[in-house]
């Protein structure tokens, strides 16, 4: 996979075409950013199902290593799906302070 | 060992590619260049090429299918005219700001309005500054090298770029003409199978056709202004190659009976062919003419045209298109802009003639020439003119 | 609580867990197309070519220098997805064949807007339909051209307000129904078409596997929810798609070689008024033509539920 060029680059530097050859690189930019509210998890209501993860238009919501769902802060919009979806209600969204 | 033969040029064309082993052909007919579709269409039916012909609904979805095609990695040919180049001009820009090398057979005809199927450049014109590298054939034979050329030229690596083609509608498309036809071993030993940068597949996955902001915008654009001028030195490096394997020689500009002449007549295309005779039968009454065959129209071939026009004293620039209400013709336009820094330069009469397929005869090229030396004692009061309009 | 027969409540975590669109795109929070999109690549897995028309999703994804896609894509232009898709298609087969690439299929997915194929992209689709291409082609219907500012489509609901049509005092917003493309593309011949939304993620994903496996055309419908053009809370996007079906605004069904299967069958629809009262873009309808509206989603829906009861596979009335 093609390294990072420095940005903005050089027209020499350009891709042929403008074509990118790094698949997923748009992780380099956080949409987290752009949230004004936030999820939270609350563990002793989460019954672990996936649903949250399986609706989050992002994808930044991940199972971590003890089976517990959160979002990836760097890429959340805030949009609050997981919080609605949710089935116990083990997620709340919080406005940005 | 090339083989003799005597046919329609357009499916001596169709012949050539077959020789390159196309991947993928999408085509769409349109008067004149049809025949060039379905002669490959036979040959794939005949399986002598193992090629897949897609029968599109439409141009614009010919050019989309060769750009999916060659941005898969496979190499794709299509052909078209007139209205049918228009309806895929969406399209045009982008397979040359993407790099796909793209092979395209022009076989020219008027735009519309009123619809006019025959011979003229205004389809090509439309398209100039579209990014595609541009060959005008003047013959069959010419026709044929040049569709072989353009798939070495559009997929060399400092190159990448569409190559188009133009043969005049019916004039060449046509007309039976004896030619000679390389041989299959022969083609491939010049052309090697297609490798491309990237390619569309999971095991190196790319994405094509980004969203460009103004931030890098200027700079894309740059590049493929770049890419484009580079390529001259690739066309005149397989030109030179292609001379030592056929013995026929390319230049961007081929000369003809240019020693001592005064003046000189510019054609593009197979009006040219008509120029010579005239040349020669004036020639033979004393008159210092010669005549320039622009064979490649982009990259524009600036430095050559310089080169070309020293010591003339006018030039008579045929075209065969008109640029309305401009300041002249497209390739007058084009020439004088060339030669608008020399210190030097010849007086530029511009004739457009054979406009939607109106014959062109030698006495033309005679009393163009004579109205081109007459120019220099009073000049002429526009700065072009369609030649031969009744009425005027 | 959502009472939804057909979902399975831990299938989530059956899902493939790779990302192949990945986090870092640029659609508006909430946006169900970007969510249907992952949820379809999950399904279709890595030997996957995607063909992206111009639109939403082809903007957001890929803004040079980066792209969130960890799959091949192509974009070219606006009604092309189509074409070019069948130009990709052409060229996998024939470079397999030829044996310039490894031996193994790799699936041609053609994706657009409800612009790029109802409208401006009609023809392409048509064409590629007809030619029998084996690619699948999903339809990411939001039903207005949200990219260019949410603009009247062939695929806009009647009643809805929109920018080229929007609702005024002398207007009520789109008077015309919307277009019923998953029926046009079955009259080709077509061996699988299916209508999917992304509030059911294991239905649709379950129809991207299934069309993927067809060696020949398919076309997935999926309703994909805009926040910003239907004026929905962005956290109700997933309810509004889940409402849709349970109105039969958009009913769920598969057609396979001729044969309607519902995927999903309320036991009794829910008024339609509890769909449209969440979207700003319904806001200025009266009861009276809401009511119109009622009473032609019930004449679909009755038109739809005649033909699963009628119509026979092509298998059957051949044999």
């Amino acid at each position: 996979m093609e390294k990072a060029k420095k940005w903005p680059e050089k027209w020499q530097e350009l891709n042929p075409g403008c074509m990118v050859l790094r698949p997923g690189s748009a992780r380099e930019y956080h949409t987290g950013t752009w949230r004004s509210q936030r999820p939270i998890f609350d563990t002793n209501r989460c019954i672990k199902c996936g649903v949250c993860y399986i609706f989050c238009p992002e994808g930044c919501i991940h199972q971590g290593a003890d089976g517990y769902f959160s979002a990836d802060l760097d890429y959340c919009k805030g949009c609050g799906i997981c919080a609605h979806e949710c089935w116990p209600g083990a997620i709340t969204m919080v406005e940005e302070g | 060992m090339s083989k003799r033969i005597g046919m329609e040029i357009a499916l001596a064309a169709a012949e050539a590619v077959a020789l390159c082993r196309p991947d993928v052909v999408a085509a769409y007919p349109i008067t004149p260049n049809t025949h060039i579709p379905e002669h490959l269409s036979d040959i794939v039916a005949e399986g002598r090429i193992d090629t897949d012909f897609i029968c599109v609904e439409s141009e614009h979805s010919a050019l989309s299918a060769c750009c999916g095609a060659s941005g898969a990695g496979a190499r794709a040919f299509t052909a078209t005219s007139s209205q049918g180049l228009l309806y895929m001009a969406e399209i045009v820009p982008i397979a040359s700001s993407m790099r796909l090398p793209i092979v395209m057979a022009i076989g020219n005809r008027a735009l519309s309005g009123p619809i006019n199927i025959w011979n003229d450049h205004s389809d090509i014109m439309s398209q100039r500054d579209s990014g595609w590298i541009s060959l005008f054939a003047a013959d069959g034979q010419e026709t044929v090298d040049m569709m072989i050329q353009a798939f070495k030229i559009a997929e060399h690596r400092d190159v990448m770029l569409p190559v188009n083609i133009n043969l005049d509608g019916f004039q060449l498309t046509h007309v039976v003409e004896p030619m000679l036809l390389p041989e299959q071993k022969e083609v491939d030993r010049f052309l090697p199978p297609y490798k491309p940068y990237a390619a569309l597949h999971p095991d190196n996955a790319v994405s094509m056709g980004s969203l460009g902001m103004p931030d890098i915008f200027n700079e894309a654009m740059q590049a493929k202004d770049h890419a484009l001028i580079r390529s001259k030195k690739v066309i005149l490096e397989v030109w030179k190659e292609w001379e030592q394997l056929f013995g026929r020689k390319y230049e961007p500009i081929g000369a003809y009976r240019m020693n001592g002449a005064e003046v000189a007549l510019l054609t593009l295309g197979s009006m040219g062919d008509t120029a010579e005779v005239a040349v020669d039968e004036m020639r033979s009454k004393g008159v210092k003419v010669g005549l320039l065959k622009l064979k490649l129209w982009r990259p524009f071939p600036t430095e050559e045209l310089i080169k070309a026009v020293k010591g003339l004293t006018s030039l008579a620039v045929i075209d065969r298109a008109v640029s309305f209400g401009g300041a002249n013709a497209p390739v007058a336009a084009e020439i004088k802009a060339a030669l608008y820094d020399q210190k030097e330069r010849p007086l530029i009469t511009n004739y457009i003639i054979g406009l939607g397929g109106r014959d062109v005869v030698v006495d033309d090229f005679v009393k163009m020439v004579e109205k081109t030396i007459d120019a220099r004692k009073k000049k002429p009061k526009e700065a072009y003119e369609i030649y031969g309009v009744r009425g005027s | 609580m959502n009472t939804v027969a057909n979902f399975d409540l831990y299938a989530p975590r059956l899902a493939d867990k790779e990302e192949y669109f990945s986090a870092g795109h640029r659609a508006c929070s909430g946006c169900g197309e970007a969510l249907a999109i992952r949820l379809m690549c999950k399904a279709l897995g890595e030997d996957t070519v995607i063909v992206n028309a111009t639109g939403c999703m082809e903007v957001v994804s890929v803004v040079y220098p980066t792209t969130a896609w960890n799959l091949p894509w192509i974009h070219v232009a606006f009604p092309n997805s189509a074409s070019v898709g069948a130009g990709v298609e052409a060229a996998l087969k024939v470079l397999r064949r030829k044996g310039k690439i490894a031996d193994r299929r790799i699936k041609t997915v053609c994706i657009g807007g409800d612009g790029g194929t109802f409208d401006i992209g009609f023809q392409a689709l048509s064409g590629a339909m007809e030619r029998g291409h084996d690619l699948l082609y999903v339809c990411f219907d939001n039903e207005a051209y949200m990219n260019t500012g949410i603009q009247r489509s062939g695929a806009t609901p009647m009643g809805a307000s929109t920018t080229t049509n929007p609702a005024g005092a002398a207007s009520q917003g789109k008077n015309e129904w919307k277009k019923n493309i998953a029926e046009i593309i079955a009259s080709h011949n077509v061996p699988y078409v299916a209508t999917a939304c992304h509030s059911y993620p294991i239905d649709f994903m379950n129809k991207v596997r299934k069309a993927r496996e067809i060696e020949g055309p398919s076309y997935i419908h999926c309703l994909s929810v805009c926040p910003t053009g239907w004026r929905v809370q962005t956290e109700e996007s997933i309810k509004a798609g889940r409402l849709a079906v349970e109105t039969g605004v958009f009913p769920l069904y598969e057609i396979e070689n001729g044969k309607y299967t519902m995927s999903l069958m309320p036991e009794k629809l829910r008024p339609v008024e509890d769909y449209l009262k969440i979207q700003g873009r319904f806001r200025h309808l009266t009861p009276d033509y809401i009511q119109r509206i009622q009473k032609r989603v019930n004449l679909e829906y009755s038109k739809l539920l005649d033909k699963v009861e009628n119509l026979h596979s092509w298998d059957e009335l051949e044999g």
